[in-house]
């Protein structure tokens, strides 16, 4: 089962280190972490996916806020948050296979954002499941590299995670 | 106000604002500049003989005065010897702070002479650090990092700074208060959680409650002994549990676990309520989840991260120990029986042979001071000979590496605690392969004349692994016997010490009584029979 945690920590160098660290080293397994900064640029958020069971990802949470650089944990319930990835995916295209790509590219709502004599690139998001998706249908021209960002998420409506004590807040 | 100083200068005035009184270390060429403000201050200084030693030092001075206590190294060795200090510290919850010196911050990264990521190395088993690039967020540093190490569950915290920092100029001004936003220690236990656990402990047949150090961290053990004495509860503790609650009490029944003694075991495994406090159950106290399987567990903790971790837990309840016992004690009732009354009347008495044995020194020395004293282990055998057989009184008397399980230990955290309670007898039981971890100390014993008694074990033995290889590898012994001990009482005159040697049970009371009436350090060698077990 995947959890995804969004996390608030600290915008200091080292802080991403000792969070990957505290995984390595208790041996709980990382799918996915993004991090960037938040509207307040002290702060940033990380959105880590964890592949376990419920006692893993409370062990991770609890692990997680020991760590005096973290600010606040929440576990987000996928069917109230929304969800992410950016992908870019560069593909062989040649004169035979170039429409076909472009009409697959449109059909998933995807961009093409770099063009070359034998290549296409394209820009993709969109859950997991989406982007896997077009991976698989793309694999048949021979995908040359594939850079994904690892998943994002918020929660749907006016929820929000905040430095400040509130009643949605784990 | 604000006063112009250098950081190094600013380094000693925090920590004169926050009560430190001695500082345990080495100077190094990164280090210098703090040295050299350390120089015009009335902090005194430790000088100890290897940089471990001075972390164990504060470890032992920071666990007899519940103060911070401060260690201080230079940049790469001098750090990474610090290592196995603060990682003692780390897992036995001693607040201690340690200050390293680093190579110039415009060298940092480039591997230069004595260079060493030190942060990043301690990261795995410090509460926090910190690399301070910017002299301005020295004081503020500094002040976080005693907040840190001292409160909720406390623990080391490591300051790295650069050299070329600690000689640059600031505006001194301290901090006004501590807010760190992700660090919000919580004290008070949940009032539903807590109207839980006192149902639970009035339903219950056979409550028993296993005390760990947390319970001495948070100064609990009044609270214990009331909540015991009313609902006359068996107590059994961790190994850091011990003295928690006094080792003589009617309801104590000893240490749990593989080196534990059998009534704490048995009266663990017939409890149907088990109130854990302040302790993780680790492998060596609880080896078999099993056993807590058909139990209701309450587990009571200032750590949220220890409650669910080894064992499963019904009624979490998150706080300081003192705090939450003394609300469970205003609404708890009194109960009449004492239910492991039978367990306890089991307790096996050891049949006397005329041959001397490690408990009969230990119980000599426990009747000689009637536990007027601070003890120190090592780790071996004489550790959980110690744990079975020193007679505790009050808690945060026996201090012992409970969690990593370092040899080296009860020596510098023997002179740690001298430093911090000069008006206590301070005993550090070792055995013959802990000694020679650090036995450098014994230089550190002589400079700075700190009075303590040193009871060494001498097996010629690595004793807990030897008797392993002898249960276990059906006596294929390896690498465990120390041919080539040198001469302990040569060793100790050589620096100064005095020193017997004792190796008949006749001579036990009259060696006892010369140790307890020699006024400085001294050593008494015990020697011991290779086959002695651990538990008789």
């Amino acid at each position: 089962m995947k959890y995804t945690l969004s996390v608030l920590v600290e915008n200091h160098p080292g802080v991403l280190s000792r969070v990957a660290g505290l995984f390595s080293r208790r041996g709980f397994n990382i799918d996915s972490l993004a991090v960037g900064v938040t509207e307040d640029p002290t702060i940033s958020r990380m959105t880590i996916v964890v592949n376990g069971d419920d006692y893993i990802v409370e062990q991770v949470t609890k692990q997680l806020n020991k760590l005096i650089d973290v600010i606040k944990i929440k576990k987000l319930n996928p069917k109230e948050a929304v969800e992410r990835e950016l992908a870019l995916i560069k593909v062989n295209a040649n004169s035979q296979t170039r429409s076909d790509i472009i009409q697959i590219t449109e059909i998933f709502r995807a961009n093409i954002v770099d063009v070359s004599k034998e290549t296409l690139t394209i820009e993709i998001s969109g859950d997991e499941d989406k982007i896997e998706a077009l991976i698989e249908l793309l694999k048949q021209y021979g995908i040359r590299e594939v850079v994904r960002t690892g998943l994002i998420a918020i929660e749907r409506g006016t929820k929000v995670i905040t430095k400040s004590k509130s009643e949605e807040d784990d | 106000m604000k006063r112009k100083m250098t950081v190094a200068r600013a380094m000693v005035e925090v920590l004169k604002s926050e009560g430190v009184e001695i500082i345990f270390g080495i100077p190094g060429a990164a280090i210098y500049p703090f040295y050299d403000a350390l120089y015009s201050s009335d902090i005194k200084h430790v000088l100890v003989r290897t940089e471990q030693a001075a972390a164990h030092e504060a470890s032992g001075y920071a666990r007899t005065t519940g103060k911070v206590g401060v260690c201080v190294a230079t940049s790469g060795p001098g750090a990474t010897n610090l290592i196995t200090g603060i990682a003692t510290a780390y897992m036995d919850s001693v607040p201690i702070v340690a200050i390293t010196g680093q190579v110039n911050s415009s060298l940092i990264g480039k591997d230069v002479f004595q260079e060493v990521d030190i942060t990043g190395a301690t990261a795995p088993f410090t509460k926090h650090n910190y690399l301070v690039k910017d002299p301005k967020k020295i004081v503020k540093v500094l002040k976080e990092a005693f907040y840190i190490a001292s409160t909720g569950r406390r623990g080391p915290v490591l300051i790295d700074v650069p050299i070329d920092v600690q000689m640059q100029e600031i505006e001194f001004e301290l901090p006004k208060e501590i807010d760190i936003p992700g660090y919000k220690p919580k004290e008070r236990g949940h009032p539903l959680q807590i109207k839980r656990a006192v149902e639970a402990i009035e339903n219950s047949q056979r409550p028993v409650i296993c005390s760990g150090g947390g319970v001495i961290a948070s100064k609990a053990s009044e609270e214990l002994k009331t909540l015991v004495e009313k609902q006359k509860i068996p107590v059994i503790s961790t190994l850091m549990g011990i003295g928690s609650i006094p080792t003589d009490h009617p309801y104590y029944l000893g240490m749990i676990g593989s080196h534990g003694q059998k009534e704490a075991n048995i009266a663990l495994r017939q409890a149907d309520l088990l109130i854990v406090i302040g302790a993780r159950l680790a492998d060596r106290a609880l080896g078999d989840t099993k056993i807590t399987e058909n139990m209701k567990i309450i587990h009571i903790d200032i750590d949220p991260a220890e409650i669910g971790k080894n064992v499963d837990t019904n009624i979490p309840i998150v706080g300081d120990a003192k705090q939450v016992l003394s609300e469970i004690n205003k609404r708890i009732s009194e109960r009449k029986d004492f239910w492991a009354q039978e367990i306890k009347a089991q307790k096996k008495e050891i049949k006397e042979d005329g041959n001397l044995h490690p408990y009969d020194v230990l119980k000599e020395i426990s009747r000689a001071y009637n536990g007027d004293y601070i003890i120190t282990t090592d780790v071996g055998q004489h550790q959980i000979w110690a744990a079975h057989n020193v007679y505790i009184k009050e808690p945060g008397t026996f201090i012992t590496s409970g969690g990593l399980g370092t040899m080296g230990y009860g020596v510098p955290a023997a002179i740690g605690a001298k430093f911090g309670r000069p008006d206590k007898e301070v005993i550090s039981i070792t055995g013959d392969g802990s000694f020679q971890m650090l036995l450098q100390e014994l230089a550190t014993i002589k400079r700075e004349q700190v009075p303590i008694k040193i009871v060494l074990f001498n097996n010629t033995r690595l004793g807990m692994v030897y008797e392993l290889q002898k249960k276990r590898c059906t006596g294929r012994f390896i690498a465990t016997c120390l041919d080539g001990n040198p001469d302990f009482m040569i060793l100790a005159k050589a620096y100064g010490i005095e020193s017997l040697r004792l190796e008949s049970k006749e001579k036990l009371k009259e060696a006892i009584e010369i140790m307890k009436n020699h006024n400085g350090p001294f050593l008494l060698e015990v020697v011991t029979s290779p086959d002695e077990p651990t538990i008789p």
